[in-house]
């Protein structure tokens, strides 16, 4: 059966797959977007979990969402931005927010050098990642020779002098710090726990790694590229949730002409002369597209996707071998009401009182067990949005850090277990009296995030965000511009450069290159 | 006790040692696979001219055998080798390549489809790990088979009359690359009609307790054919004559380059031919395969040239020129043709000079009385396939 001719189709409704489309259905182009469940968003997600509360079902914190993006698609989106409560034993917190002032006499409760050092360390670490940042929307270049375009080169040009331009101090911290791990960098400029914690966790948050192990400072300074300039300015929670950023883009994929197909889940990629030439859906209906580019992960793409005997030895064995591993279970409670110290807490709130802390959880994971004593990440939505609970009630959204995919003996009914067991366990010490609040729950293990959210391996990021797999390496060598070996086949998904988080930046570059491609075929013809 | 491991003998017999070893008596021995394998037995030349005139014995057994079998079998034989093995039918074998994934050339050695979904791989080294990981997504089975059969290669002139004495049924009938299965005196026998010498001959594979019993037949029934044992040594000499190459003689295999422009690709050392580029499915290395052909990008090919004189010229300059200004390559292997008088030898030419009849010139070192003298000679760019009977495809 021989379906529709699109110019390309895009597997997946992910906001990476949907910024794709927009700008290729802007340009011109004739798409077709397929998602294999019956919702639009990916892991931008608003879901009810128990009758009457809803919550931001994978990613809960929007921070990285490009303005680029935003302004290049018209997206309409209501945010607030929201501050950090690093919580101490006994009820208190250290209160960040943009307010210097504020946050300084929060910090002296612990630490009178720490309040002071505080502003100074985070916009210098900011400024050097806003500079790495400035990358996060070109294409990285390619080490064969002749692969890169001018446009390409004057980009590494422009970022290397970028970078020069910090100066030579802030460039040789960098160069310092880069591959670094964060309890060293923490222990450089700090001295209280309850900082180095949060750091510590800020840190490892998404990556299969302790505070102790490298590497660790480049995924802080990743999410703090999106803290200035190349992101929201800070953390903001969307109205209506993230769903609610899946909705803007899906309008502005509507608008733009872009056809949006749900529980249309592809089978494989049709190649035809060894071209990608459209897709075979599960019911075997083909969908024909001279262009085909997937926003599912790479080894979703290329193991499964791609039928065997097409690719390269050596190149799929880089492909299998991508760290996936994902470590964060999510952990949803809906609360009869929160205790008085919880009221006024409307941003974020983080439990990782020291590095030891966050590093003994991390070797629980280590180990292939669900962490004992795990490091959180807490936010009552339903504080600032309260559409999410029925009156009266409010939702937690919670980031269990760590539950790793890969289990040494834990079945995944245990590992559910555990995660929420050991969460209330945690909060009841932080907020006496919380456990019998708790109306219903919803635990989501690494596992259910692959199987409900397709996210492989449980990983957020498509792929751990780690020097190894960034910038041309992402998500191999020599296949850093989206374009895949196959002819016709291209990444758009967050396992393209420059990766995760609810950024649209990977949609975008692949979307440019895709219409570079188009206009260089059509030149040469 | 020792603690010096090489005091041990370590090296393996192959189930025809006993019948191999009172006849060696050159002490020729070297190791090849971690077995003994006769270099020579007395005397290089008497072996090379039996290849050529009667009919010789040559101890194969130490090749590594896989056995790829399973559902998707086909398609994945197809996937790592560069022939279509589409054409290949069950019981035939067939000569190739496989690479990777820039298509240079991990080895090369001959495939045997012995049914729809059921194929054994022979090769110089060991490829499991290689194996292994192309097949990632594939229904197969993989298994090394080395020492469940042991082989004989049978080459020569009068090896298909040995063949018949024996009552071997059908044998006359076997085209060259052909397989067949047999009995022969209640033994399980398969033959194959490939060989590394050019000439008429065939490769016969048994059980190893059935080794003694072949070797006793062959000869015992081979006498009045003139069959003899031969070496290594002087099968290097007939295979430079038939044109095959020889891993890390004529080229470098990918996997032990120690640098990734030591690799070639099946055009540069010149087994072109044995690449399925219009195959209708992908195989190993094919994108850059079909790229390299695009764009004319084979930095060489090994060709075979004739060298004036009599001197052997293996790993030779060659130049464009008398004059010796312009160098264009090496050869590989090179020798002196007993059987067609002739200096021969495989050279690495660039893609222009590969055309047969260029005229090129080589540059020779040999020792002579103490001295090393100095000698460019002409050379005719050729054809590898300096010796090519019509008995070796002849039916009889």
């Amino acid at each position: 059966m021989t379906g529709k001719m699109y110019d390309v189709a895009i597997i997946g409704a992910g906001h990476n797959g949907l910024v794709a489309a927009t700008y290729l259905a802007k340009a011109g182009q004739k798409v077709v977007v397929l998602e294999a469940s019956d919702r639009i968003g990916g892991a931008a997600v608003t879901r009810e979990f128990a009758p009457g509360f809803k919550v931001s079902s994978v990613a809960h914190i929007l921070h990285a969402l490009h303005p680029k993006i935003v302004s290049d698609l018209g997206l309409k989106l209501e945010t607030q931005p929201i501050g950090t409560s690093v919580l101490l034993p006994e009820s208190r917190s250290i209160e960040i927010s943009s307010d210097g002032g504020k946050t300084g006499t929060s910090i002296a409760q612990v630490s009178a050098a720490d309040a002071e050092a505080w502003p100074r360390v985070m916009a210098r670490l900011t400024k050097l990642a806003t500079a790495l940042g400035a990358f996060l929307t070109r294409t990285p270049p390619s080490p064969a020779i002749g692969a890169n375009d001018l446009q390409t080169k004057l980009a590494l040009a422009m970022f290397a002098l970028q970078l020069r331009m910090l100066g030579k101090k802030d460039m040789l911290e960098l160069t310092r710090i880069l591959t670094m791990n964060v309890a060293d960098l923490a222990n450089d400029f700090f001295e209280s726990d309850a900082i180095k914690g949060l750091l510590s966790l800020d840190a490892t948050l998404g990556v299969y790694l302790g505070p102790r192990s490298p590497n660790t400072v480049f995924n802080l300074l990743y999410r703090l590229s999106s803290y200035g300039k190349h992101g929201m300015g800070g953390l903001t929670l969307p109205k209506g949730g993230m769903g609610a950023v899946a909705t803007a883009l899906e309008q502005a994929a509507r608008k733009a002409g872009v056809e949006i197909r749900t529980n249309a889940p592809v089978d494989h990629i049709l190649l035809e002369k060894e071209m990608a030439t459209g897709v075979v859906l599960k019911n075997g209906e083909e969908v024909r597209a001279p262009i085909v580019a997937s926003s599912a992960d790479p080894q979703t793409t290329l193991l499964k996707l791609v039928q065997p005997g097409n690719l390269d030895v050596e190149f799929l064995k880089r492909i299998r071998h991508l760290r996936m591993n994902g470590c964060v279970a999510k952990v949803h409670l809906a609360l009869d009401g929160l205790p008085e110290a919880w009221k006024s807490r409307a941003g974020r709130m983080v439990w990782a009182p020291k590095i030891d802390y966050v590093e003994r959880a991390f070797d629980c994971a280590k180990y292939g067990r669900v962490a004992d004593k795990p490091a959180l990440e807490i936010v009552i939505p339903s504080l600032t949005d309260a559409g999410l609970a029925p009156a009266g009630k409010h939702v937690a959204s919670i980031l269990f850090q760590y539950a790793p995919y890969k289990l040494r003996t834990t079945t995944q009914d245990e590992a559910r277990r555990q995660v929420l067991e050991r969460t209330i366990d945690t909060l009841d010490l932080l907020a006496p009296g919380l456990r019998t609040r708790i109306l219903g729950s919803e635990v989501l293990t690494p596992h259910d995030l692959e199987s409900q959210y397709g996210l492989a391996g449980g990983q957020w990021h498509q792929g751990e965000v780690t020097l190894d797999q960034m910038f041309f390496l992402r998500p191999a060598g020599q296949y850093q511009q989206f374009r895949m070996p196959i002819p016709g086949l291209w990444l758009c998904g967050a396992g393209a450069h420059p990766g995760g988080n609810i950024s649209g930046a990977a949609g975008a570059n692949a979307a440019r290159e895709i219409l570079k491609s188009l206009k260089m075929r059509r030149a040469a013809a | 006790m020792t603690h010096v491991q090489h005091l041990t003998p370590f090296l393996k017999k192959t189930p025809f040692h006993p019948c191999i070893e009172p006849l060696m008596h050159g002490n020729g021995w070297i190791r090849w696979m971690g077995t003994y394998s006769p270099a020579f037995f007395d005397s290089v030349s008497a072996e090379y001219f039996a290849v050529r005139t009667g009919a010789t014995v040559y101890d194969v057994s130490p090749l590594i055998k896989y056995s790829i079998r399973g559902k998707d079998a086909a398609r994945f034989m197809n996937f790592l080798v560069t022939r279509d093995i589409t054409k290949v039918k069950p019981m035939q074998a067939a000569y190739t390549a496989w690479c990777d994934d820039d298509g240079k050339m991990i080895e090369e050695g001959t495939i045997f489809r012995l049914g729809e979904n059921d194929f054994i791989l022979n090769a110089a080294l060991h490829q499991l790990h290689w194996l292994h990981e192309s097949a990632y997504g594939f229904d197969v089975a993989i298994e090394e088979v080395s020492e469940r059969f042991c082989g004989l290669a049978l080459q020569g002139p009068t090896s298909r009359d040995l063949l018949k004495a024996m009552g071997v049924g059908g044998i006359e009938t076997l085209p060259h690359f052909g397989i067949m299965e047999t009995q022969v005196q209640g033994k399980w026998m398969r033959i194959d009609r490939a060989g590394f010498t050019g000439d008429l001959g065939y490769e016969l594979w048994v059980k190893p307790e059935d080794a003694l019993w072949l070797w006793e037949t062959l000869f015992r029934l081979g006498d009045p054919l003139k069959i003899a044992p031969i070496g290594s040594q002087a099968l290097d000499m007939v295979r430079i004559e038939a044109g095959f190459i020889l891993v890390d003689a004529d080229y470098i295999g990918a996997m032990h380059a120690i640098r990734p422009t030591q690799r070639e690709s099946p055009f540069e050392a010149g087994i072109g031919w044995a690449v399925g580029l219009k195959k209708d499915a992908y195989f190993v290395g094919k994108r850059a395969l079909q790229q390299e052909k695009a764009k004319g990008a084979s930095r060489h090919i090994l060709m075979g040239i004739e060298v004036e004189g009599r001197k052997p010229a293996h790993g030779a300059f060659l130049y464009s020129d008398q004059a010796a200004k312009h160098e264009i390559g090496l050869t590989t292997s090179g020798m002196w043709s007993p059987i067609l008088k002739k200096s021969i030898a495989f050279a690495r030419v660039p893609p222009g000079y590969a055309k047969p009849g260029t005229e090129i010139w080589t540059e020779i070192w040999y020792p002579k009385e103490k001295k090393i003298e100095r000698l460019m000679a002409r050379c005719t760019v050729t054809n590898r396939m300096f010796f090519d009977p019509p008995r070796k495809k002849a039916l009889a």
